[in-house]
């Protein structure tokens, strides 16, 4: 006996560890889940870390109702599955009650009005701590937050001013109306989340394998062609065509991009992120591309 | 795999994003499209060279100002290990930085320009280290192109960091002769330095034995959470002791003692959802029974009859401050120690560190912003506490101040307090 953990299990002690600080310190947690592989970890590792209880907090979605059909599949699945409560928030009656107003523009990307659903949903149901499935590996702005994020009572993130966090001691306090982010999967990458997959033998939506697709080229980007996502007319880029491809990230579909794959089992994904040069982000979120600070100005509004 | 936890320290000058990106560059941990966005915002700044730090700074402010403001961690993985290291800026906000990047390392990485040699900063770095009780710390001495690859340069600062080093406590310190620019001995060894017996800096990450730090002799476990399921029908009886083992071996059908209440029981099980243990070790989170219905709570502690920690209400710690507001005699304070909050007094203030001479000024008041010092605390209820050297969970606390929520503080605990 060497008293040694693997990576694995030491990552998956910490955000056990993690959820189980915030069930004991907090009064109203959820969990948000978007049926994506992040959050697929996320809802397990809860279902570890209440055990043998069952969880006792509700699940949250935003819905931006561009989702894909086998990832609302899924979501609905899963949460079924484990006796968890679900609760949608839904930008499209955001937008039909007049709250946001959806950017015209053909094929627009209703990400960012995801924040006005999220925020309204927290505050709503008096949530004082949200965990999501937000990883350092992911992105520049995610590298520098806090595992405990404090939100004011505006929902928002000050980059500059986060408490410093120490040891495994998590600083959770909080006034009424401010809330905290809470990202367990902090210190995951990619290739952790897949390895992770495969040893729990974690079911995923469909569309994270190889899968033939009608698809067009934008930015240099797969789209997939759908309801909301199309071609522009007489722009020789976008002619679309027929691909074996698979989805790294699964988000609103109008952003969010498939890459060339064949990779068909978990394995074949563990090979294929192991040898990857472009990041997860970089290869399929059109939204991120906008600047250098995207992700940063959206998380200080409150994005996830 | 085993994972590793390291802290750099040093700044720009030194070469540390250098470094850092040569390590993320050569174990292919950086991706095209972010090695583009940091080639593209150079250009822009008007580099003329591509500045790595762009890789790890990653708040607008720290990419329009040049400078790293706050930790930032990145992950690498060999077929060895897995790495996940804590950047911290030299400069800004350095020693609470600092301390909160070596907090949880394995492993420190301190650079020295091999031109300058020890400056104020690798002591400070050095001594932050030691504070924190991190086992491994490695000195490497950079820019060994620019020295003409001098072996009497090299041995030249090893001797002057050696010297300084005996008044610290540095349980493993090693010394590796680098150009991060160059890639000598970063990832393979240089065949520029022949006189020069060790490893490359990756190859020490992935070798150095890290499996005896832990404290494997003293039982601690302190308790997270009661479980008491009602309404499953499966589990209507269980009543369970979550929680991450803080030190020794936890074993099935062990003799434990619970405080605050002083009563003993035997180890029923230990549980997990993935099934029964036979034991759990540090930093396994599990789920503990015990043989007898005890009144156990969040913050209790469970350990051995024969080997308990201290328990009291006054104590006498190192800590580090990282307010703006002063910490004085008469402070009262949050505290978070393990899984236990509870409120402290401080009784008296020993002395004000100066992390760059190691000097000790008795005659301060208060602490400022990123000071070091001694104090005494009283608490409002015991704790159940170890040295900070025995065991570095049972050995830490926050420090939270009871207006704005914010931490404030970093203590690691010395002794008793009279």
């Amino acid at each position: 006996m060497t008293y040694q953990l693997t990576h694995l299990d030491a990552l998956e002690s910490e955000a056990i560890h993690i959820i189980r600080e915030v069930v004991a310190e907090f009064e109203r947690p959820a969990l948000l889940f978007s049926g994506g592989k992040d959050s697929a970890v996320l809802l397990h590792l809860a279902s570890k870390a209440c055990w043998p209880q069952s969880i006792p907090f509700p699940v949250v979605h935003v819905d931006t109702g561009h989702n894909f059909p086998e990832v609302l599949d899924f979501r609905d699945r899963r949460a079924e599955g484990l006796g968890v409560r679900l609760v949608v928030g839904s930008v499209q009656q955001a937008i039909d009650a007049g709250e946001v107003v959806e950017d015209p523009t053909p094929g627009a990307s209703r990400n960012r009005l995801q924040t006005h659903s999220l925020l309204k949903t927290i505050e709503q149901h008096r949530y004082d701590a949200v965990f999501g499935g937000g990883r350092r590996d992911e992105e520049k702005a995610r590298a520098k937050e806090r595992v405990f994020s404090y939100r004011d009572e505006f929902s928002q993130w000050d980059p500059r001013n986060q408490r410093p966090e120490l040891w495994n001691l998590y600083n959770g306090r909080h006034r009424a109306g401010e809330h905290f982010r809470v990202f367990p999967l902090s210190n995951w990458t990619e290739l952790d989340i897949w390895q992770y997959i495969e040893r729990e033998e974690l079911e995923l939506p469909s569309i994270y394998f190889a899968h033939s697709r009608e698809v067009f080229r934008r930015d240099g980007m797969l789209l997939a062609i759908g309801p909301y996502s199309t071609p522009r007319d007489g722009i020789a880029e976008e002619e679309p065509f027929v691909a074996t491809v698979r989805y790294r990230t699964v988000g609103d579909m109008t952003c969010t991009a498939a890459v060339e794959s064949v990779a068909a089992t978990t394995a074949d994904v563990i090979a294929e992120t192991a040898v990857a040069r472009i990041s997860e982000r970089g290869a399929t979120r059109a939204d991120d591309r906008f600047s250098e600070a995207a992700m940063e100005d959206r998380k200080r509004e409150g994005y996830f | 795999m085993e994972l590793l936890r390291l802290a750099t320290a040093g700044s720009v000058d030194d070469g540390k994003s250098t470094l850092i990106g040569r390590l993320l560059y050569d174990s292919k941990q950086i991706f095209e499209d972010q090695l583009d966005a940091v080639e593209r915002t150079s250009f822009a700044r008007g580099d003329d060279y591509v500045d790595l730090a762009l890789l790890t700074d990653g708040l607008r402010a720290e990419r329009e100002q040049g400078i790293t403001i706050d930790v930032a961690y990145r992950y690498f993985a060999t077929p060895r290990r897995k790495f996940i290291m804590a950047d911290t800026p030299g400069h800004i906000q350095h020693t609470r930085n600092m301390v909160t990047g070596c907090s949880t390392a394995d492993l420190v990485v301190v650079l020295v320009d091999a031109r300058n040699g020890i400056t104020e900063q690798t002591r400070r770095h050095a001594f932050v280290a030691s504070l924190l009780r991190i086992p491994h710390l490695v000195v490497c001495v950079n820019k060994m192109d620019l020295v003409g690859y001098d072996q009497r340069r090299f041995e030249e600062i090893r001797a002057e960091f050696q010297e300084f080093a005996t008044r610290l406590e540095i349980a493993d310190l090693t010394f590796i002769p680098i150009s991060a620019l160059q890639g000598d001995n970063v990832v393979d060894r240089s065949a520029e330095m022949p006189w020069y017996g060790g490893s490359s800096l990756l190859h020490h990450l992935e070798e150095v034995h890290i499996a005896s730090d832990r404290n494997l002799i003293d039982l601690r476990f302190p308790v997270q959470r009661v479980i008491r399921p009602r309404s499953n029908d499966d589990h209507r009886d269980f009543r369970g002791y979550a929680g991450q083992v803080a030190g020794g071996i936890l074993e099935v059908g062990d003799e434990v003692l619970v405080l605050p209440s002083g009563f003993t029981t035997t180890v029923e099980a230990i549980e997990t959802a993935d099934g029964p243990l036979q034991e759990a070790f540090p930093p396994m989170s599990v789920v503990v029974r015990l043989a007898d219905e005890l009144d156990i709570s969040r913050g209790d502690m469970i350990c051995r009859a024969r080997n308990q920690p201290t328990i009291g209400q006054d104590l006498s710690a190192m800590v580090c401050w990282m307010s703006d507001a002063t910490l004085s005699v008469g402070s009262k304070l949050a505290l978070k120690h393990t899984t236990r909050w509870v409120r402290a007094l401080v009784r008296d203030l020993h002395y004000r560190l100066d992390v760059n001479t190691l000097r000790r000024d008795r005659s301060v008041a208060g602490l400022g912003l990123n000071d070091i010092g001694r104090i005494d605390l009283r608490t409002t209820a015991p704790l159940f506490y170890d040295d900070y050297r025995r065991d570095r969970t049972t050995g830490s606390f926050i420090l939270v101040d009871e207006v704005t929520n914010a931490t404030v503080g970093a203590g690691m605990i010395l002794r008793p307090a009279p």
